[in-house]
Order: structure tokens, then sequence, then C-alpha cells
């Protein structure tokens, strides 16, 4: 543990965290070059004033509810409960929102932010693309330019989400060095914004990177729980007994997570993507597979080898593909707050599947891996059970590569 | 404290010359014999460069490095093992290791420390360590005596550069530029103006790099810092040209960089 923080500076609710040097108990922190420190000290500043302001708060609210749909719904999954015999499914309905999934909350409070700083650049890295479009849909709404780095493998399988960047005018630049996935799309806007520092805001799309994109992140992302925690209590009277979601870099999860940490009753699970199996080492699952480490930014736990050096990620899903987790769920997880399970790419392409037949619902394949663990938990739970799952994204970017995946020619 | 970093900067000094400092990439190529020929082309400090998969600080040419001596089977000890073949037969010519954090992290701040004291290395840059997060890995260091260098750059206002000079030692890397390794370097008379700010704080000499290719650029950087690092460019004629080709390049620098305030 780095230079001991007093006892009576350290947080002393889970929730509360992270301390003043951006750590969530050992992880976190401000790991860049220093080129990027100057701006990381300045965007916390500018970030500690716009949270405290009221009118950041009232432009917000109102872009949330009328551009983008909140509140978004939750969901009696009525169908899948009882095909999965056991505890009652209960979505939260983050796919419906404008562009498609739970990035928007996020993309909409940093685009808002840069513009308080005066930045005239946005620039973005996707997995999925889902990050991406919902930053070049905001930075079109605010006539800020847009480039978005993604890696030249999912732009190939996610060719969808590219032709919507570029329709909402991003410029979207494909990335080749090392696999041409997540990571490289996230070294590769690093390396952007180091060179058009006096311009640029960086809109990280999870939580992680160097503080405070962690927190910033979560906590524009903390309005899927909020939401989703008051609509439970008022639709049946209760919190969930589980609350369940998907997890690459982690920020649906920890939006979803953060309001019910301290309801010690409701179970957190996150659900990592296995790929072919951890067994195979052939995955994404940070949290199963790998040590404590830095990279991107932060310390957390990252996917390496004897040498320090990173394995790429392996996952049917482009925006689980990442070979690290966000610093808040890595000290949830040594703190056994939250628990954190997989599922592999099999699985997810029959969940897919299946809650599409059953609910009318195509879901993307990322909450399609947190089903599969909804599945084994609502037998374990019973009837009496109540699960919530976060539904963070529509699957009609998946079509095509589903299809594919199926020996289906379009 | 008296090493050879502090040794080989007073000399340079006494002679009103410029330093020049080659970087290389452990691994990359036949990378032991270039180590063990940079003194005799005009050297005066070497930076090894320890491969890491995810170099977010460098430019295409030390990234394609990186990959091809991962690729290779290079790692952190084996880094090690070339610096202290080096140390057994060159006893003067600093060895400065440059890389990121999770190699090092891996190894165990200490564990590092230890072994790359034994194996004869003056100096650590470790680029994504900035001074609010390097408490541990300073605190090993100076337990076996080895300088942290850390890195200014021209986003570093003076509030922050006392931040950055506060326990540094050995010298103080200016990156003349924002941007990564290898892209186009800042102003010259910006840089000379950085470069006193930069002494003037520190007291400690300033290396100037990033984006340094050619003699005449190097010169003439050379004519206000102390020191001109050189990585991208020696790294890519290593890659065309092998040994022969990077100790060529690497003469040509430094006889440019020793000959700049003459």
């Amino acid at each position: 543990m780095s230079e001991p923080v007093s006892a009576d500076t350290r947080p002393n609710a889970l929730s509360a965290w992270p301390d003043a040097r951006g750590r969530f108990g050992d992880y976190g922190g401000r790991f860049v070059a220093e080129t990027l420190m100057p701006l990381i000290l300045e965007l916390e500043e500018a970030y500690e004033t716009a949270k405290a302001d009221p009118d950041f708060r009232a432009e917000m609210d109102l872009f949330l509810k009328d551009y983008v749909g909140k509140p978004s719904p939750i969901y009696f999954a009525e169908r899948l409960t009882e095909e999965f015999g056991g505890a009652q499914v209960w979505f939260k309905r983050d796919e419906l929102n404008h562009t498609g999934s739970h990035k928007i909350n996020n993309c909409l409070g940093q685009v808002l932010l840069a513009r308080r700083m005066g930045k005239t650049r946005i620039i973005a890295e996707t997995g999925a693309g889902q990050h991406g479009v919902a930053t070049a849909t905001v930075a079109a709404r605010f006539g800020i330019p847009c480039t978005v780095f993604m890696g030249a493998t999912d732009v190939e399988r996610q060719a969808p989400n590219v032709f919507r960047m570029k329709l909402l005018g991003a410029q979207v630049v494909p990335v080749t060095s090392g696999t041409g996935t997540l990571k490289d799309a996230m070294n590769e806007a690093l390396r952007d914004w180091v060179t058009n520092v006096h311009d640029t805001f960086y809109v990280i799309g999870t939580v992680a990177g160097p503080h405070p994109y962690p927190a910033m992140v979560r906590d524009f992302q903390s309005i899927i729980g909020r939401e989703a925690r008051a609509q439970m209590k008022e639709r049946l009277g209760r919190l969930p007994d589980a609350c369940v979601a998907c997890i690459g870099g982690g920020s649906n999860a920890m939006g979803l997570f953060h309001p019910f940490i301290e309801d010690e009753d409701v179970r957190l699970i996150g659900v990592e993507a296995a790929g072919e199996g951890v067994e195979t080492g052939k995955h994404a699952a940070s949290l199963k597979g790998g040590k404590p480490g830095i990279l991107h930014g932060n310390k957390t736990y990252l996917l390496q080898d004897d040498d320090g050096q990173i394995i790429d990620a392996h996952s049917i899903s482009a925006g689980l593909d990442y070979p690290g987790i966000g610093p808040e769920h890595a000290f949830l997880h040594d703190m056994k707050r939250a628990e954190y399970v997989s599922a592999t790419d099999a699985e997810a392409m029959e969940m897919f599947q299946l809650c599409t037949r059953l609910e009318g619902i195509i879901p993307a394949l990322e909450p399609a891996h947190a089903l599969a663990r909804v599945r084994d938990l609502a037998k374990e739970l019973g009837k009496d059970g109540i699960i919530l799952m976060n539904m963070c994204g529509r699957g009609d970017k998946d079509v095509p590569q589903v299809a594919r995946m199926l020996g289906v020619e379009l | 404290m008296t090493n050879r970093l502090n040794t080989r900067f007073s000399e340079l000094s006494a002679y009103n010359r410029a330093g020049f400092v080659a970087y290389m990439m452990a691994g990359d190529g036949d990378s032991q014999a270039l180590l063990n020929a940079l003194p005799a082309a005009g050297a005066d400090v070497i930076e090894l460069g320890m491969p890491f998969t995810d170099p977010m600080a460098d430019g295409p040419a030390i990234q394609a490095s990186a990959l091809r001596a991962l690729e290779a089977g290079m790692t952190l000890k084996g880094t090690l093992a070339q610096a202290a073949a080096f140390r057994k037969h060159d006893k003067d010519t600093p060895i400065v290791l440059m890389g990121y954090a999770n190699p090092i992290h891996h190894m165990g701040w200490e564990a590092f420390a230890k072994a790359a004291a034994k194996a004869g290395v003056d100096g650590l840059i470790c680029v994504d360590v900035p001074p609010e997060e390097d408490d541990e890995l300073r605190a090993a260091l100076g337990k076996y005596s080895i300088a942290l260098i850390r890195l200014a750059t021209p986003t570093t206002d003076d509030k922050r550069l006392a931040t950055v000079v506060a326990n540094t030692s050995g010298f103080v890397y200016y990156v003349s530029t924002t941007g990564v390794t290898g892209a186009g370097s800042g102003a010259v008379t910006e840089v000379g103006e950085a470069v006193a700010r930069v002494q003037r704080a520190s007291g400690l000499p300033v290396a100037v790099g990033f984006g340094v290719k050619e003699p005449e650029q190097a010169a003439a950087i050379a004519r206000t810092a102390d020191a001109v690092v050189v990585g991208s460019a020696i790294v890519d004629a290593m890659h065309a040209g092998g040994v022969a080709g990077a100790q060529e390049l690497v003469k040509r620098l430094s006889s440019a960089v020793h000959a700049a305030r003459r």
C-alpha cells in the first residue's frame, strides 16, 4: 500500500471512496505521463466545481429527461422468469435510452463539462461502438468536433456502429496496433490527448483511467441505480435480493451497484466475459484470471503474464473485450461487498436468442452475459426472490455478428 | 552521493560540452551488441528501453520496437541481464532504464531496485508514475542509490515544476513537445527558455528529448541543454541497418552535439 492515508481521512463507508488521492483502497490513482498530469488536476477541479453547481445539475437533468429519455423503466421479464423457474427477473431498461445503451448517461455529463471548461475538441475510445456512438451523438448535438478511436478488429465486427458514428459527423480512426481492440484504442486516445492537450477533452467511456475518471463516470452512471432503487421500492415495496450487471470496464455495473452499496442485504453481482472459458486463457475476466497492476492511468486487476506484460482479452463481445476492470470493482471485490462471476461466449449467444424470443427484447451481447448468471441465480433464490438486472444495451448492433455466427447470410 | 551520472555530467560541464544520450530498446535485434558499442560511438549516457506491450507515451517507432523485442522473448529480467553484461566491461558509462510501471510493479518495486542496482543500473525513468504516485518506487530506488529521473514537459508550469523536481536526482528529462516520442520537437528558442527554467528550479542537469532526429537539430538544442536525447531515430536505424546502422547514426549525432558549443 502506498503512502498510508491516516485513518481519519479515509472514507468509512464503502460507497464514500475514492480518497483525496483518487484511491479506492489500494486501487485507482493517477498513473499518467507528466504531460497529462496538469490536465488531470484541472479536470478534477472543474468536475468538483460543476458537481456542486445547481446550474450544471439542472442542465444535466433537462437533457437526461428530454434528450436521453430518462427515467428508463423497470420491467418484469415474466416469460424469462417462467423459463428459469425461480426468482422474479426484472430488467432496468437502460437499452431504451437514446442511442441504445447506458453509455449516453456519462457522455452527456462529460461533454457538458467539456463545454464549461472551454474545450473545443472531443476524443473518445470505443469497443463495441456504443460509447463512440453516444459520444458522437452528444458532440453532434453541441456542435463539437469529435474523433473516435476504435480497434481495427472492432471496426470490422461492429460495422453498423461505425457507420452511425460517421453519420453523426465523427471521425473514426481504426487502431491497428496490438490486437486492434479496446485497450489499443485507449492507448491511441491517450497518445492523441498527450499531443493535443490544449484544446481536447478526452471522454473516457468506462469507470477506469486516471482519477477523477473512475469516480466521475460512476457518478454520471449512478442514475441507473438511483432510478432503479426508487422504482423497485415504488413498484414492489422492497429492494431486490440481487443486482446483476455485465462487466468490461464496469461502468454500467458500477452505475447500478453504487446506490445499493450501503444496502447490505442486496447482493451485487458482476458478470465478466469468460470468452472460450477462463480455464482456456482466452477470456476477458480480469478479476477471475488477473492480478493487480498498473495500466491506463490506474492500479487495478489486469490480465498479465509473468513479466507484467498485458495479455490480450478475448470475448465475443467487443464491449467486454478489455484486459482490465475499473478500480472500484477491484476494491469491492477485495472487500467482498460485490461478487464477480463470469459467462462464456456460448452462454451469451444462447441468452441473446432466448431473451429475444421470450421477451421480444434483443439484448446486446454484453448484457446477454449477465443473463446467463441470472438464470442460475433465479434457481438459487427461488420463487420468493427478486433479481434486478441492468439491460444496459440493445442488440441491434450485434445482429450482423450473430447472424454470421449462426451461419446465416444477410 | 557520487555516482556515474553525477560524475559524467561534471565531466561534461568541465569541458563545456553537452552530453549525448542514446536510447535503445532492449531485445530488439542484437541489442547487446549495440549496447556494448554505444560508448565508443559517442554516447555519454545510455537509456535502455524496457519493452512493454502498451507504451502509451510512445510513437510508432518505439511501439513497434517494443513489440518486436517482446516477440523475440525479451523480459524485464532479460533487460537487466543485458545491463549487467555491459557493466562487466564498462565501469563508467551511466545506464538509465526507461519504461512503464507494470512490469516493475509486477516484479515488486524493491525487488526491481535491488536487481537493477546489482546489474549496475544508475537511474530509472518510469513514464507513467508521476510524483503523486511514486512514493513507494522512490523509497525502493533510494535504498539502492538509483536515481529517479523525472520528466518535465511544456505543460509543467512553475508551481508544478517545484513538485516535479523535488526528490529527483541525476538529471531532469525535459520533453520538448506535447506528444509522443518521435513526433516533431518544440521550437529551439522555446526549448532554450524551458531548459533554463528547469535548470534553475532543479539545480540539476537537463536533458532534452522527444522528436530529436537530425544532427543540426541536436546541435541547436545542445547549445543550451546539458544533454540531448535521441530515441526513435536510433531505434529505426537499428531496425533498418542493424548494429552498424545504429552505430553510424549515433556517431553523427554525438559528434554534432559534442561540437555544438565550439
